[in-house]
């Protein structure tokens, strides 16, 4: 998947923007909106997961702040939709600017970054479950105001192509990182910490940076979700239940690849579907099925579709290299 | 949580510093820490000998309430009974799930393992959401009120029991590390592994042994606590982030630790509970393990994380 090439990118961006216009089932249009979203929230985990090496399991506090902000902001303080949303991704950024400052100063990494990630997400949660100005157990109700002008439309497809658009700038954002310095350095950090550094990259800066880009994409998903759904509450917002989807969607996609959490995000979501199709909406029945994905997958695709579709090109070619020998002996 | 603590909240400070409050919160820390320490006990065995963190450690203890409760439920089974055949069971399990899934299915790869263990955390914990609902459930043991009279304070007898059988089961668990075969191959492995794999020792089985006395750990914790406490499909994670606690506090590794460790957790926990109300205990928790983490596990991760 190096060296990807634009073209690639702008193809299926093209086809995926054209689906409205064929599909009018609002069911169909929803599941590939929910898809989009769980593709742009699992964008940010690979940028600090896939490509830093760095496992968070907390994702939802970027998700969460994003959701809240974007709500709170327009129900409380008559900010405009748009405002809300552009500051909810900014407010996400932050939180995770001072969540890597905190824990990458402190020199965490591995599972101890995994679980400082998961503890903050989760006082997040019991914070807003609480406190007055998330709306406490009830949650959040934006108001209904079909308008484009309050982000809010009448109809599925702009929604489908605003989760489009924010899909779109990730991959083009993630694909600059590949192909930029920073990237460069990102990998290097993931591949040999020690080595990195004694080759002279600033290893704090470098993850501190791939954090705040990756808590941003996630915030913009969250703030996305609110304006989809128009509820939020401290579950939804920064349960665990986002976590694993941010994770398992990259992971399963193929990790540290500029499709993969696209990839990923449509397969983890039909799979979820399908097990709603087949036993009912059980509460739990979901995450089970999410669970085993995730252990069979690094179990027995490590790289994801992305490293089977490798796998299956090189094993085809190595295929055909034989009998290209026979023909010319 | 310090049952004494409880209805405390609110009265004066003054009546707060007094002995005859103070101590009672203390010795029940103290026990309500046991349990902690023993579920440490267990993280830290496998942390030590492993090097990983098991994030399933929540769900399993979750599984391991929920078999004791049915126990008593469909089998009539009192808990400190069921204990006898529960842990054998549990450390079968975790023998199991090291051998045949985390250790084939993580490649050898640290990041992998972390993985592999939340995806099992995931599988326990949903699983018995999906076949008992969201529901808290409690047994009414008729002993689960009595209480004994130490002269300064009252005590649950089940809280008593607990801390005796933790203390016996962590004399018992440094007697298998440090006077079995086993026990020594176990600390030969922690210590240096591949030495330990030159000099002949199966480093798999050893693996798949620590992970299983961890697991057997939950069995026992689950055990004491169920005539005394709930169970529902989350509670597991309140307890693994108290051991998380305890066991970066008490160093990674260390059995003494996590037991001092966990007392320790204990008693804060509960002049917590006395000082500053229910609702902030359990943020308490996570924002103390945040700090703990922050601050203490510097010198720690550069090992190995």
């Amino acid at each position: 998947m190096k060296g990807l090439s634009l073209t690639s990118i702008v193809l299926v961006l093209a086809g995926l923007a054209c689906v409205p216009l064929f599909v009018t089932s609002s069911v169909v249009l929803n599941f590939l909106t929910v898809a989009l979203l769980i593709a742009l929230v699992g964008q940010g985990w690979n940028v600090l997961g896939g490509y830093g090496g760095q496992y968070s399991f907390g994702h939802a506090a970027f998700f969460g702040t994003g959701a809240y902000l974007t709500a709170i902001l327009q129900t409380r303080y008559g900010v405009n939709a748009w405002a809300g949303f552009a500051l909810g991704i900014a407010g996400g950024a932050l939180a995770g600017a001072v969540i890597g400052a905190l824990a990458f100063r402190s020199g965490l990494k591995g599972s101890y970054f995994a679980l400082v990630t998961l503890a903050f997400a989760e006082v997040f949660r019991i914070l807003a479950s609480v406190a007055p100005l998330t709306g406490a157990g009830v949650g959040i109700l934006l108001t209904l105001d079909l308008r484009p002008a309050a982000l809010q439309f009448q109809s599925r497809a702009p929604y489908y192509w605003i989760a489009l658009a924010l899909v779109a700038t990730s991959l083009l954002i993630v694909r600059a990182i590949e192909h930029s310095r920073f990237g460069a350095w990102l990998v290097a950090v993931r591949e040999n910490e020690d080595a990195a550094r004694a080759l002279g990259v600033d290893v704090f800066r470098v993850k501190l940076a791939a954090m705040t880009v990756s808590a941003a994409m996630t915030a913009a998903g969250g703030c996305f979700y609110v304006q989809y759904f128009l509820f939020i509450d401290s579950g939804l917002a920064y349960g665990p239940w986002i976590s694993i989807e941010a994770l398992l969607a990259p992971i399963v996609g193929g990790v540290g690849t500029v499709f993969g959490p696209l990839l990923g995000a449509v397969l983890v979501k039909a799979l979820g579907e399908l097990t709603k199709l087949v036993a009912g909406d059980a509460p739990g029945l979901d995450l089970v099925v999410y669970g085993s994905m995730l252990v069979l997958v690094v179990a027995f695709a490590p790289r994801g579709i992305a490293g089977l579709i490798g796998d299956m090109r090189a094993r085809m070619s190595r295929a055909q290299m034989p009998r290209l020998e026979r023909a010319h002996g | 949580v310090a049952a004494a603590g409880r209805h405390l909240v609110g009265h004066s400070s003054k009546l707060m510093l007094s002995p005859s409050i103070l101590i009672p919160a203390i010795l029940n820390g103290l026990m309500s820490g046991a349990i902690y320490a023993l579920v440490a006990l267990g993280l830290t065995l496998i942390y030590g000998v492993l090097h990983i963190i098991n994030f399933a450690h929540g769900a399993l203890l979750t599984a391991a309430m929920f078999a004791a409760f049915f126990a008593n439920r469909l089998l009539g089974l009192d808990p400190y009974v069921a204990a006898l055949g529960l842990t054998p069971l549990f450390f079968a399990l975790g023998y199991g799930l090291q051998r045949f899934v985390i250790g084939p299915a993580a490649h050898g790869m640290d990041r992998n393992i972390l993985l592999v263990t939340l995806g099992l955390a995931v599988v326990i914990e949903n699983a018995l959401l999906y076949a008992f609902r969201a529901d808290t459930r409690t047994l009414n043991l008729d002993y689960a009120f009595d209480v004994v009279d130490l002269g300064i304070a009252f005590l649950p007898v089940p809280r008593v029991v607990a801390f005796g059988v933790v203390v016996l089961v962590a004399v018992i668990l440094r007697l298998i590390l440090g006077l079995t075969d086993t026990g020594k191959a176990i600390r030969a492995v922690a210590k240096e592994k591949l030495g330990a794999e030159l000099a002949g020792i199966d480093v798999q089985h050893v693996y798949a042994m620590t992970f299983g006395l961890g697991t057997a750990c939950l069995a026992i914790a689950a055990c004491l606590l169920i005539p005394t406490y709930y169970v529902n499909p989350h509670v597991g994670n309140a307890f693994v982030l108290v051991a998380f606690t305890i066991v970066v506090l008490g160093g990674m590794g260390s059995v003494t630790g996590a037991l001092l460790g966990g007392l320790f957790v204990g008693v804060v926990e509960s002049l917590c509970g006395l000082y500053l109300g229910e609702s902030l205990g359990q943020i308490g928790i996570f924002v103390m393990f945040i700090l703990v983490l922050l601050f203490r596990s510097s010198g720690l991760v550069g090992e190995r994380a």
